[in-house]
Parts: C-alpha cells; sequence; structure tokens
C-alpha cells in the first residue's frame, strides 16, 4: 500500500480540527475539533509504525496512549466547562472576556 | 490502485466527509453524531492498516466513551436543540484561511517526503497478542505513569465539579473557621 494515502489523509482531517478550533463559538464544538486533530496524530503513528515494521510497535502503543490522554482531556475539559456554565450561564468562547465573577 | 487502496479511500472519504460536517452542522447535537461517524471510520482505516486492537480501542474509547460524554456535557449545558445560528464565531474567514493554507502545507510535504514509499500490509502485526507484548515489556513504566496521570485527571474533574458552597466551606475550615 502507497503510504501518500494515510499521511494525506492525516494531514486534511487535521485541518479540518485547525478550521473547527478556531471557528467554533461553543467550547463543546471546540473540544470536538480537538478531538478530530488528536485522531489525525492518531492515524500518522499507526501508519508510521506499519511503515517502518516497528518490532516495539512503538506507534501503536502510543496510539493507545494518546487515546487514554483524550479521555483524561474531555473528562478535565467537561468539568471545566459545567463550571464555567454553572458561573456565567453560557459557554460561548468569545463571551468569556471578564476574568473575575459577578462583574460582567 | 489495490484493494487496500480502494477501501483505504473510501473510509476517508467518509472520515473527512463527516469531520467537515462536524465543525460545518448548525446543530451542536449533529455534530457529535457526525463525530461517531468519523471515528467509525478511522477505526475501519486502522483495520485497513492491520491495527486491530487499536480499532478496536478507538471504538470503546472514542465511540463509547468520549462521545457520550461530550453528550453528556451538550445536555448539562442546555444547549439547543435545533438549528441555532450562533455556533460559528465572528472569525470564521481568517480561520478558513488558516486551515487551507495548513492543509496545503502539510499535504505538500506529506506528498513530497513519502511519494515513493510503499508498505505491505501482514495480518496479525497489530493483534492485542502482540501490542499486549509490547506494552508489558517494553512499554510498561509509562504504561503505569499513564495510570497516575488518569488518577491525576479523575481527582481534578471530581474537585472541579464539587461546587461552589462546598469550596467557600472548604475554605472557612482552612482559615480556621467557625465552622
Amino acid at each position: 500500500m502507497h503510504a501518500t494515502y494515510p499521511v494525506v489523509v492525516s494531514a486534511l482531517l487535521f485541518s479540518i480540527g485547525v478550521y473547527g478550533v478556531l471557528a467554533r463559538r461553543n467550547a463543546i464544538l471546540v473540544l470536538m475539533a480537538a478531538e478530530l486533530m488528536l485522531n489525525a496524530v492518531n492515524l500518522n503513528l499507526v501508519t508510521f509504525d506499519v511503515l517502518w515494521q516497528d518490532r516495539l510497535h512503538g506507534g501503536q502503543v502510543l496510539t493507545l496512549f494518546t487515546i487514554v490522554i483524550a479521555a483524561a482531556e474531555v473528562g478535565l475539559g467537561l468539568a471545566i466547562i459545567l463550571l464555567l456554565f454553572r458561573n456565567r450561564q453560557n459557554i460561548d468562547i468569545d463571551r468569556q472576556d471578564a476574568l473575575s465573577e459577578g462583574n460582567q | 490502485m489495490s484493494v487496500q487502496e480502494i477501501v483505504f479511500s473510501l473510509l476517508a472519504v467518509v472520515a473527512l466527509g463527516s469531520g467537515l460536517l462536524v465543525v460545518t452542522t448548525r446543530q451542536i447535537v449533529h455534530a457529535a453524531l457526525w463525530l461517531v461517524v468519523s471515528f467509525g471510520a478511522l477505526a475501519g482505516m486502522y483495520l485497513v492498516l492491520t491495527a486491530e486492537f487499536v480499532a478496536w480501542v478507538q471504538v470503546l474509547i472514542y465511540v463509547g466513551a468520549i462521545v457520550v460524554l461530550l453528550l453528556f456535557g451538550i445536555m448539562l449545558t442546555r444547549a439547543p436543540v435545533g438549528v441555532s445560528a450562533d455556533l460559528d464565531s465572528a472569525n470564521r474567514l481568517p480561520a478558513l484561511a488558516v486551515a487551507v493554507a495548513s492543509a496545503g502545507v502539510l499535504t505538500t510535504i506529506m506528498v513530497n517526503g513519502f511519494h515513493s514509499a510503499k508498505f505491505s500490509l501482514k495480518p496479525g502485526a497489530g493483534s492485542a497478542e502482540a501490542l499486549g507484548a509490547s506494552v508489558f515489556r517494553q512499554w510498561v513504566l509509562p504504561f503505569e505513569v499513564l495510570s497516575v496521570l488518569l488518577l491525576a485527571a479523575l481527582v481534578g474533574a471530581i474537585v472541579l465539579s464539587k461546587g461552589d458552597d462546598t469550596s467557600n466551606d472548604a475554605k472557612k475550615y482552612a482559615l480556621g473557621g467557625e465552622g
């Protein structure tokens, strides 16, 4: 199999994630776009693991680690977003321009 | 084109198309559901690349856990269920420019660097047996560190979501207060 297919798909998926992170206003949608970027990186890791016939399977093991870290990141990110929603009643990133509570 | 390349390209079209819908759809719940399609197509790509174990972990953790977590987040922040017009911020066009530029640069670099790289796919290279042996022989220390990181993230999430009243009480107790 030609190696260009997976690496180009991964590059395009990463760019879609970049667009989502920059253009979305809702914090949960930004998290989703960040997940897309992480998945593009995972695809690259698996591809190079297979391409170089890694005997230690470093690429695939690192992919598993990235998936676990992504799970931890989503858990923490959602906790932060829920705290934000409880304090400010909205999770629009554009509207978070007050550093302290109370004087919005 | 070999059969593997054709199957991979079809899955890639599904993953990229649903990824585009995730970042452009006007309904927030639909974005989460398109994310499921995108992750499923990615799991299919891992299967084509003979990374079976990673594919099933992708299905279990991403589709099973992370998307459900995101849906819970959508529910708890009382997001609008129908079409909402203000999901995109005002800087859509600069974002589009940055994304197109990064796609162009990355694709050019990747095609230039790997246009002659080919590999043959042997089944079984990414099986649970091979990966398990690898994780628990060579990569066992990062694995243990990762478990500590997960614990820290869990404790952090609990502390963050405990709420304001309890934190005020904690402050009172910390100041040696009256109770």
